[in-house]
């Protein structure tokens, strides 16, 4: 389990996003919406980044650089080397009829190898800004929305929603869609159940995302402590 | 011999880590179920991770029943971590202990995130002796005032071993907010920043009570692991640094013998120590060069 070190093939710009390609090494890109932790350069722990393509020989992550290790990642250059885990967690169920992605802002970011797998699938996408909104050109049939537009105002029954965006979003999208498969985050220090970090709500108890998660399928999970008891396991 | 620090490996969820480790340290085990401190529980700061886990843990009865067995499989050594909020808390879990496979029982004493416990460290292992005759290493507080007065009452209260040392409380404020970016406003320093720290601490304990001493903090490198085995570990443990490399016990191992060897001792353990003799040698060596010099003249 010990880290890989993979190269920088490049970093794009993507709207206010950094897209990382990185040579593949012996990683194997895994089931869409499993993670991997990158470690950013002069930092302590790694970072949780669910992966967005796969070409060939490559690993590509949609990083917003919001904070120091975001940031940190999305400054790498071409021929930087980043030690990589993964692929951790549980994805995405594949086994869907009427698949339709549902996304929010960097939400987005494990859409496109998601599309890929399923066959470019019908896709909602919400964005912030025009801006923002630039990521949508990664995943094929996507309708955009901009704020104050939701995405759960355009969403229609009858489809399989997997969806990955903010927590509100997801509630949202969770009371619409109770079978909807969600991709959830929390922070997290290891990825692979040692340190306790990523603890959320899952089933009216704190349990570890990356352990149980990020996708939780037909659960149901909210805040604490404002959602405590009231959350059961669907 | 190289071990995970408590709560830093689930190694029934990283099996694959835990068996490189020459022993399994648990997180830390209570009396009762803890379910944990609400979450945001960690963030990193400019010298290291903050963390608020709050002793999650299924409590001593699941604990028993369900991961002790498993754990006991694995292969390495099990170090059971005990905690609690009183010395009868630690004294209850050591009774249950006592008839296990477990092979130390880790007094966890420094805990933090949760409410100190009411005794003092050295009745806590004075009432955990009178339970169990496994091995005992008191967990303790890079905080305390004089650490090396506690882990001396703790060894006179039966104490076998010493782990030194824990995270130390510190605080991160969120840049935008300026609120506490903790759900509990403090947390658990560890990390680089904890390395001198913990250096003093083994410094400290390691003239005052010769007892084996588990080293960690901060450790990183093999340089590291050298560097506490010289003020006066037997033993080094991984904390943070497992989280961002899983293999950290293997390069850690590799890299301590060979910093081992470039210093000139056969094994990492000849190192044990080291720091003090050469301590000895800058304070009193040259006066006492001096002084001999003198006579002589």
């Amino acid at each position: 389990m010990s880290p890989a070190r993979l190269r920088v093939l490049g970093v794009e710009r993507v709207g206010p996003y950094a897209l990382l390609r990185l040579g593949r090494g012996p990683l194997d890109p895994g089931t869409p919406g499993q993670f991997f932790m990158l470690r950013p350069p002069g930092l302590v722990v790694p970072r949780p980044m669910s992966l967005c393509l796969a070409p060939p020989g490559e690993l590509a992550f949609l990083v917003d650089p919001v904070g120091a290790g975001t940031r940190a990642l999305a400054g790498l250059e071409r021929g930087d080397g980043v030690h990589v885990v993964g692929p951790l967690g549980n994805g995405f169920r594949l086994d869907v009829q009427r698949p339709l992605l549902l996304g929010g802002g960097i939400g987005v970011a494990p859409f496109p190898f998601l599309s890929a797998r399923l066959g470019r699938p019908p896709a909602l996408l919400g964005f912030r800004t025009a801006q923002h909104a630039e990521a949508a050109a990664l995943v094929p049939n996507a309708e955009v929305v901009l704020e104050p537009t939701l995405v759960t105002e355009l969403l229609s029954p009858g489809f399989d929603v997997l969806a990955c965006g903010p927590e509100p979003m997801l509630e949202a999208v969770g009371r619409l869609e109770p079978a909807a498969q969600l991709a959830w985050e929390a922070p997290m220090a290891c990825g692979f159940g040692a340190c306790y970090g990523c603890a959320v709500e899952i089933g009216g108890r704190l349990a570890r995302l990356c352990v149980e998660g990020p996708v939780l399928g037909g659960r149901v999970r909210g805040q604490i402590p404002a959602m405590a008891g009231k959350v059961a396991a669907a | 011999m190289i071990l995970n620090a408590s709560g830093c490996l689930d190694p029934l969820v990283a099996p694959d880590v835990a068996r490189r480790l020459d022993a399994v340290v648990t997180k830390t085990v209570t009396p009762l179920p803890r379910e944990g401190n609400a979450p945001v529980r960690i963030a990193e700061t400019d010298s290291g991770l903050l963390n608020s886990i709050g002793l999650a843990n299924p409590g001593i009865d699941r604990f028993l029943a369900d991961v002790l067995p498993p754990l006991l499989e694995l292969g390495p050594p099990v170090w059971v971590s005990v905690g609690g909020f009183s010395a009868a808390d630690y004294a209850r879990s050591c009774t249950r202990l006592d008839a296990t496979a477990a092979a130390v029982v880790e007094l966890n004493l420094s805990c933090p995130n949760v409410a100190a416990p009411e005794d003092e460290a050295a009745a806590i292992v004075a009432a955990a002796r009178a339970e169990t005759d496994k091995p005992l290493y008191a967990k303790l507080s890079p905080a305390l005032p004089d650490i090396a007065a506690v882990a001396g009452a703790a060894a006179e209260a039966g104490a076998d071993g010493l782990s030194l040392v824990n995270t130390i409380r510190g605080l991160a404020l969120d840049p935008a907010t300026l609120r506490p970016r903790l759900a509990t406003g403090t947390g658990g320093l560890s990390g680089p920043a904890l390395r001198p720290v913990a250096l003093a601490a083994v410094h400290a304990c390691f003239r005052a009570t010769g007892l084996p001493i588990v080293g960690m903090g901060g450790v990183e490198t093999g340089r590291h692991a050298l560097e506490l085995i010289a003020a006066g570990a037997s033993a080094v443990a991984l904390g943070t640094v497992l989280f961002a490399d899983p293999g950290a016990p293997d390069r850690v191992r590799a890299e301590l013998a060979e910093e081992a060897a470039l210093h000139g001792f056969g094994t990492p353990a000849a190192a044990r120590g080291a720091s003090h003799e050469r301590v000895a040698a800058a304070v009193n060596g040259p006066r006492a060069e001096r002084e001999r010099l003198r006579l002589k003249l």
